[in-house]
């Protein structure tokens, strides 16, 4: 029997906090994509930590969709970062404050 | 709150290893927030994404930890330094330095918020104990083979719409980073009359051999004022 779920759940919130203070705090859109990957893997932590608990495959199978998402949204958000590059050459989020190329 | 949620049984191998990779976790992510250089931010984004798979490995979930190194270390960080190595993007950044006044202190304090009341949250019984569509875990299969079933029987709709969401991503993603050839029609001249200073809408026509480096030094890829003007 592994450790408690309660830890799994509090690592998780902690992992999201940190993801979502960076997601706030840094200017590189780079570093943005970073901590939303960091927001999505504490998520998915709690998916994993509940489909124990509730001795459910499902929770499992909503993680595996999950890591489908995030790889398409990062090709897509890495895309539209190559165009915008071509344009500009900042790559924080300051220099795309308009959506005009 | 069962009891099972909050201690558990856990033998020693199993609390080092959680507090472990718990410690590698949360490190990673701090460096990836608190690092100056995108390339050392996404190797901190890899040891946090090694130590998750720790944890899913801890809570019998294999197949999802393989898939986290696969995909994950593999193929999604992998992607990010080849944008940050291709496109020079790895300048320092001054972290500390505030773009709008107080607005970091601001984002700490509302992510304090959100980990208090999440916290706060877990302590209700918010789990209602109904059976998902899904299956249960404790088989006698491995997990890999009730994953596999579960995906390719209960879950195949969203199994199939995700290949088609996969194949947008996979054109959205050429279209968006293919270079632009110039423009072939004359209709430029709107752009230039509305903003004669901004960079024009079409690029420069690709230069031999120099163009790989011309995004990577800083310059911006813009026409000439004059050639602007022109138009």
């Amino acid at each position: 029997m592994s450790i408690g779920a309660s830890w799994y759940l509090v690592l998780a919130a902690i992992l999201f906090t940190i993801g979502a203070v960076g997601l706030l705090v840094r200017r590189n859109v780079l570093v943005m994509f970073m901590c939303v990957e960091l927001m999505l893997n504490a998520a998915n932590l709690t998916f994993v930590t509940f489909s124990r608990v509730l001795n459910d495959i499902g929770g499992q199978v909503a993680v595996f969709f999950v890591l489908v998402v995030a790889a398409a949204e990062v090709v897509v958000g890495l895309g539209i970062l190559v165009a915008i590059f071509r344009r500009k050459s900042g790559a924080t989020a300051d220099d795309a404050h308009v959506l005009k190329g | 709150m069962p009891h099972d949620l909050v201690l558990g049984a856990a033998t020693l191998p199993d609390a080092l290893t959680f507090a472990i990779a718990a410690a590698v976790t949360i490190i990673g992510a701090f460096g990836v927030v608190l690092a100056r250089n995108p390339v050392h931010a996404s190797l901190m984004l890899v040891m946090t994404l090694f130590g998750i798979a720790v944890l899913f490995v801890e809570e019998n979930a294999q197949f999802l930890a393989a898939v986290q190194i696969i995909v994950y270390a593999g193929a999604i960080v992998v992607l990010f330094l080849f944008v940050i190595m291709l496109l020079g993007v790895d300048r320092r950044e001054r972290i500390f330095a505030d773009a709008l006044v107080g607005q970091r202190v601001v984002a700490v304090i509302l992510g304090i918020l959100v980990l208090v009341e999440v916290i706060l949250l877990a302590h209700h019984r918010w789990v209602t104990g109904a059976r998902s569509v899904a299956g249960s875990l404790s088989g006698s299969s491995s997990n890999v083979a009730q994953l596999g079933r579960s995906i390719f029987t209960t879950y195949l709709l969203p199994f199939e719409v995700t290949s088609a969401l996969l194949v947008v991503a996979v054109i959205g993603a050429i279209v968006l980073s293919r270079r632009p050839r110039r423009r072939q029609t004359e209709g430029g001249a709107p752009d230039a009359l509305v903003d004669p200073d901004a960079p024009s809408l079409s690029l420069p026509a690709p230069r031999g051999g120099s163009a790989g480096t011309g995004a990577a030094d800083g310059a911006p890829a813009v026409s000439p004022p004059e050639e602007v003007g022109a138009r």
